[in-house]
């Protein structure tokens, strides 16, 4: 067994999740091919957007592949930092809307 | 801090068997990934063979007035390897009498050979169809002596082909040097305004960008895009084509490679993006590389590695023909550089 939860090299066997189920496997990886495409937003605009998620999801792996992608696509540093700011601040956003709920319980409770 | 050559540096890197000993050990010596050769061979193309010459490239000379970070030439300032007279004229001989449609000259910085404008006013009586010059932008603001090179590109019909990593000062600074930018971006301003880069203009200006790290080119069209759309924004600037070059593993970019701990995972990344389709079209088929002292080689890359064409000439001053043309190309894992992808080669993504 691998000493640590996540080895970066790793990433290169993520094809391999297909070995014990190809159908849905090959299912998800077209799907994902497919969203990545250049359409309505452009690949580079899917891109940043990835990236940014993948901060919010926390994972090591998307954020490797995400932060190399970008960088193919000839995003800069700043337009990157300002993704992941997008990300965390609907990550922070999320947490304090609730605060509203907090206030409404303490209003019931204690107003 | 400023960057020296490898050679300055006395870097074992510097020399070439060293570089070919790296790209031959380790993760494709114990079977990690497969050589170049192997691979090839998975499709019938080995060995690759040299079709009908289309493009002479010639290599005037390693000196250059910048040190880039990437470098597969390992060119600066300090660097004294430069062509003759006597060696231009052997390739004279050659260029007067080629079917090549295409004369690419490089270097280093090929406006400091003393014997560059002579070579060009020369070369551009033999009437070849396309006469490239590699320019590195920052020569023309260089020194007065150059300021007017836009001038003697346009009376000779050159066809100037420049680097520019980004449309951004950091990215591009970075990589080529501070104050590199700013030099290129006027440099660009001047030659817009002799008539390079401008729609339908004959005069052919084409940018040339490789990545500022370990990563691979992004989508050639996609770039050339985003290049177009920043650079008239920002300083209206135009020119005609972006060639997207991906970084091969030797010289600078190896030794970057090496001490930054990225050369595996980039050897995974060309191995991985490996594609057949390019293989088909690799420029060391269709081009012969030309070396400062007169020597020749399957394409730029094979020269800084030492590698000679495999055949009985080996210098420009016995060129045959027919000898050359299906000569085995000599190969190693840097080719992998030229086969990922879109692949890649002097005129940008081939696949």
């Amino acid at each position: 067994m691998s000493k640590t939860y996540y080895d970066p090299a790793d990433l290169r066997k993520f094809g391999n999740i297909t070995e014990w189920d190809e159908e849905l496997g090959n299912k998800f990886f077209d799907y994902y091919g497919k969203v990545f495409e250049e359409g309505a937003l452009t690949a580079r605009e899917k891109s940043l957007i990835a990236l940014a998620v993948a901060h919010t999801e926390q994972c090591p792996y998307c954020i490797d592949a995400y932060t190399k992608d970008t960088l193919q696509r000839g995003v800069t540093k700043e337009e990157m930092m300002e993704a992941i700011h997008v990300g965390a601040a609907i990550k922070s956003g999320a947490t304090l809307v609730h605060g509203v709920q907090m206030m409404n319980k303490v209003n019931k409770l204690d107003g | 801090m400023a960057i020296k050559s490898l050679k300055k540096r006395e870097s074992d890197l510097a020399k070439s068997n060293k570089q070919l000993e790296i790209l031959s050990n380790g993760i494709f010596k114990n079977g990690e990934l497969p050589t170049f050769k192997d691979k090839i061979a998975e499709t019938n193309q080995f060995p690759l063979k040299a079709k009908k010459l289309e493009i002479l490239q010639i290599n005037v000379g390693y000196m250059c007035n910048q040190v880039c970070e990437h470098c597969h030439v390992d060119a600066g300032p300090d660097r004294k390897e430069i062509m003759t007279r006597e060696t231009m004229k052997q390739c004279l001989e050659v260029i007067k009498n080629t079917e090549a449609h295409t004369l690419d000259l490089t270097g280093g910085a090929p406006e400091m050979n003393p014997d560059f404008r002579w070579f060009v006013e020369e070369a551009s009586k033999a009437g070849i169809k396309d006469f490239i010059v590699r320019s590195n932008l920052t020569i023309i603001r260089a020194n007065k002596k150059y300021y007017d090179l836009p001038e003697f590109f346009k009376k000779h019909n050159v066809h100037v082909v420049s680097s520019m990593p980004h449309w951004t000062r950091g990215k591009t600074d970075k990589q080529r040097g501070d104050g590199v930018f700013d030099k290129s971006i006027k440099a660009l301003q001047e030659l817009n305004t002799v008539g390079y880069g401008i729609p339908d203009s004959n005069l052919r200006l084409d940018l040339v960008y490789n990545p500022s790290g370990a990563f691979l080119p992004g989508d050639q069209a996609s770039m050339e895009k985003d290049f177009k759309k920043a650079l008239m924004e920002d300083f209206g600037i135009q020119f005609h084509n972006l060639f997207a070059i991906t970084n091969l593993p030797i010289a600078r970019f190896l030794d970057y490679l090496i001490a930054s701990e990225n050369y595996e995972d980039y050897m995974y990344q060309l191995v991985e993006a490996y594609n057949p389709a390019a293989v088909a079209n690799v420029m060391c088929t269709n081009t012969l590389s030309v070396s400062w002292d007169g020597y020749l080689y399957d394409c730029d890359f094979n020269q800084m590695l030492e590698l000679p064409v495999n055949s009985k000439v080996k210098h420009i001053s016995e060129y045959n023909k027919d000898l050359l043309e299906g000569r085995n190309i000599v190969i190693s894992q840097h080719c992998y550089g030229c086969t990922a992808g879109a692949g890649s080669s002097c005129q940008g993504s081939v696949a």
